[in-house]
């Protein structure tokens, strides 16, 4: 018998200066990350208004991570110091009703980093599977 | 007429749920109710008004409609629409019961409204008379008489007993089923009754309001009254009155994009709300006065023009307790048909 | 009790409208049965005789007002405010979503206002009028031969129990006594939630939630909340949403709603005193509220003129979004 394995679905939002070119960076090298790790470029890590998250929750995604330059590194120079604001501020919110609090996830990622890139999304997915099926966040409209 | 005594009213309510959904006021924590599905032990709450009326029943304030596929050039329409259970809303006040009446000649006039219209065979209507009316109830302004309220069947709740009398084909039907657990009683018992009522009711500080002003034909020179700056100025624009109501009866219909197909969907809609005439040359109604005149023109005017000189009101009195603003019907008909009357 | 009366008020307005300097006021308006006032323009001083009345009951927050009114009259509005009611003056100002030189605020302390919810479960229904009389409002009903007496201090609002202040942080004259800033428990209902399981803190807000109607009144009363244009008015949003269609999209209104007033709602209670569902939204700002203080230094809105919203704001040595859980499971 065939026991299909749970594989959450994640949406990673990455920066286009950094992140989007570490994912890249993975790629090039052949360092396996999860297939199911969806990812959005953005221009800056604070470009990911909280819509964009609960909106990936709502369209089915169990897991949503941001990905953005290093502190200090940002290509606009301070985006990412917003964003880690605004990030801890909604996070606790999300956990404050009850979310999961693995299910969200701010990380660091410079283009050089494609090593981290590829060992923070199986971390990530790793985590985000235990969890199971986002029920929390869900719009049943959306599923299938 | 049937009684039984109200130590026994929950065996009334299961022998009911046996063959239907059985919904009912119920308390909530925060001192409000609000109506619940009956499962044994639900105690039916005293409250006079629940926060929601009873339209929730039969015109939901969301409801699918129906569903699209698209795959290539073709689109598949599905229709949603199934077999509705029989269903029975007990505890309606004589308001929230004139209420139905409204939306009837809204939703069953044509082009007559499948959905609405479903619902209304399949629910039944057990109303009960009020025995304590609040400050903000004015349902006789309305013509309404809360000791004999509409519906399918009638209740008057005394001190020990629950009297019951049908006023439809589907309300004897339901109370014949219910077998033996009634007995039989004259009418005189709830006569005490009736008349208490009405004595409370002489009592209410707005049992007249003035609605000479108001009615069919009223427009031209009602429409520019210059109170309705005065009265709107305050108006935050939020749709809790519209909400509230038992009557409005406005609604939008929406596509919600699933990712894999589509869903249409209805949901109520506010007058009170900016976008509510948007269209594609723009919005007719662009300040909140206007907005605010529509709500209280359609209630007491427009509605009235077109059926028969019915307003559109049933004196409920929610939007006089919810309103964050405490502006209401109240203060309009006050202020516009005191100032016409004199 | 209020230690200011109607006729207190009156004088002063009296006073300022007949020396010109300002054309209207704006006050609570008599409404039916005492409890129920309404926001109102009184343009001469007899029209406050007749219709102008503060009592126990006198609690919206006239400030988000300001923002439209002030672009309809000519001269200056006199405005009352009560010491809450001055922070998000200031937090307005701040915005500039109105001109100061267009209002006259006159600062007025407030005792805390009554929650006709509480007088109600006291009282009893059918309440016809409330006379405030000293520590006490006198309720008549159309239940009992006479008057019920209240405690005003039993029947204070959530919002008044867990004052902030009693410091007027802005005004151009002020009645009465300045008061001090207060030290108030309004963060312990947070605490509390806070040290629920994740699971039991869904289920409450699952069924706090489930019981909006999306009638936008925590919104609309808000005077965070001054778009021009509201993303959920705006169709082009793809968020739009006109009801709770379901638990996400109530969940998705509160916690934007939440989230675009953090770090400039001022606690002011009005979402959580106009909700018709009696949902304890203030339970969602104060949460961010008390985040922002333990995550980047004590801060409250409209305190000063100006100041720059934490959100708005940052530090190179901030906390990781991934620390702010560990740091509450240290302090748990």
């Amino acid at each position: 018998m065939q026991v299909n394995e749970y594989k959450p679905l994640i949406v990673a939002f990455c920066c286009n200066w950094c992140s989007y070119a570490g994912a890249d960076l993975a790629g090039n090298n052949r360092l396996a990350y999860p297939a199911d790790v969806k990812i959005i470029r953005v221009p800056c890590s604070c470009r990911v208004n909280p819509m964009f998250i609960l909106r990936a929750f709502q369209r089915g995604a169990d897991g949503v991570i941001i990905c953005g330059c290093h502190p200090g590194d940002c290509h606009y120079t301070s985006g990412n110091y917003y964003a880690r604001r605004r990030m801890a501020a909604l996070f606790s919110m999300l956990d404050y009703l009850g979310i999961e609090r693995e299910r969200t996830r701010v990380e660091w990622v410079s283009a050089a980093e494609g090593a981290k890139f590829a060992a923070t999304m199986n971390d990530f997915a790793e985590k985000v599977a235990a969890l199971g099926e986002n029920k929390r966040l869900e719009d049943l409209r959306c599923k299938k | 007429m049937r009684k039984i005594s109200l130590d026994k009213i929950q065996s009334l309510f299961a022998k009911i749920a046996e063959n239907a959904k059985l919904y009912m006021p119920v308390d909530n924590a925060d001192g409000s109710a609000s109506y619940g599905e009956w499962s044994e032990g639900t105690v039916w709450s005293d409250a006079l008004n629940t926060n929601k009326s009873p339209k929730d029943f039969f015109f939901p304030q969301t409801e699918d409609l129906m569903r699209f596929k698209t795959e290539g050039k073709n689109i598949e329409c599905i229709d949603i629409r199934s077999e509705l259970e029989d269903f029975v809303v007990f505890g309606v006040r004589a308001c929230d019961a004139k209420s139905f009446d409204i939306l009837d000649r809204v939703f069953l006039n044509e082009p007559r409204d499948s959905f609405y219209a479903m619902k209304r065979e399949k629910g039944i209507i057990i109303s009960v008379a009020c025995t304590r009316p609040a400050e903000t109830c004015f349902c006789g302004t309305f013509g309404i008489n809360a000791a004999e309220p509409a519906g399918d069947v009638s209740a008057w709740k005394t001190a020990d007993s629950l009297y019951l009398q049908a006023n439809t084909e589907k309300g004897s039907r339901l109370l014949d089923s219910l077998g033996d657990i009634l007995e039989d009683t004259s009418d005189a018992d709830v006569a005490a009754q009736k008349e208490s009522i009405a004595k409370t009711m002489d009592r209410l500080p707005l049992k007249e309001l003035p609605t000479d002003a108001f009615g069919g034909g009223k427009t031209k020179e009602l429409f520019d009254d210059p109170a309705w700056d005065e009265l709107s100025s305050a108006c935050l624009g939020c749709g809790t009155c519209t909400f509230v109501c038992p009557t409005c009866q406005c609604y939008d219909i929406k596509d919600f994009n699933t990712g894999n197909g589509v869903i249409r969907y209805r949901c109520w809609d506010s007058c009170m709300y900016s976008e509510f005439t948007r269209m594609a040359h723009g919005n007719n109604r662009n300040s909140q006065k206007e907005r605010f005149r529509q709500r209280f023109m359609h209630k007491l005017v427009y509605y009235p023009e077109n059926n028969d000189g019915l307003f559109s009101c049933v004196g409920c009195g929610r939007c006089l307790a919810r309103c964050p603003i405490s502006m209401n019907i109240v203060k309009v008909m006050k202020k516009i048909g005191g100032n016409k009357g004199e | 009790m209020q230690k200011i009366t109607r006729e207190n008020l009156i004088d002063k307005a009296s006073e300022l409208l007949a020396n010109g300097t300002v054309s209207c006021v704006l006050g609570w308006g008599k409404g039916e049965f005492g409890y129920d006032v309404t926001p109102t323009i009184f343009k001469t001083a007899d029209e406050m005789k007749n219709g102008f009345v503060f009592n126990d009951f006198c609690g919206a927050n006239f400030s988000k007002y300001l923002v439209s009114k002030t672009q309809k009259i000519d001269g200056k509005i006199l405005v009352f405010l009560k010491p809450c009611d001055t922070y998000s003056f200031n937090q307005l100002l701040t915005e500039h979503r109105f001109d100061r030189e267009k209002v006259y605020a006159v600062g007025i302390p407030c005792e805390g206002m009554a929650d006709i919810a509480k007088v109600k479960e006291i009282a009893g229904d059918g309440i016809t009028s409330v006379d405030s009389d000293g520590n006490t409002i006198s309720v008549s009903t159309l239940y009992s031969d006479k008057p019920v007496t209240v405690n005003a201090a039993d029947v204070l609002a959530e919002r008044c129990i867990n004052c902030k202040s009693k410091k007027h942080v802005a005004y151009d004259e002020l009645l009465g006594d300045e008061g001090e800033t207060l030290e108030s428990a309004r963060f312990d209902e947070v605490s509390r939630l806070e040290a629920m399981t994740p699971d039991e803190r869904f289920a409450f807000w699952q069924n706090e939630l489930s019981k909006c109607i999306r009638c936008n009144a925590c919104r609309d009363a808000c005077p965070a909340c001054t778009c021009e244009k509201c993303v959920f008015d705006n169709p082009a949003s793809g968020v739009e949403n006109k009801s709770p269609a379901n638990s996400f999209e109530e969940k998705m209104f509160h916690i934007i709603r939440a989230f675009h007033v953090a770090g400039r709602c001022t606690d002011c209670g009005e979402c959580s005193r106009v909700c018709p569902q009696n949902i304890p939204l203030h339970l969602l700002n104060r949460k961010f509220i008390k985040d922002i203080n333990e995550f980047y230094g004590e801060y409250q809105a409209g305190a000063e003129v100006g100041s720059r919203a934490p959100l708005v704001n940052y530090t190179t040595e901030d906390l990781e979004p991934g620390e702010v859980f560990d740091r509450r499971d240290e302090n748990a």
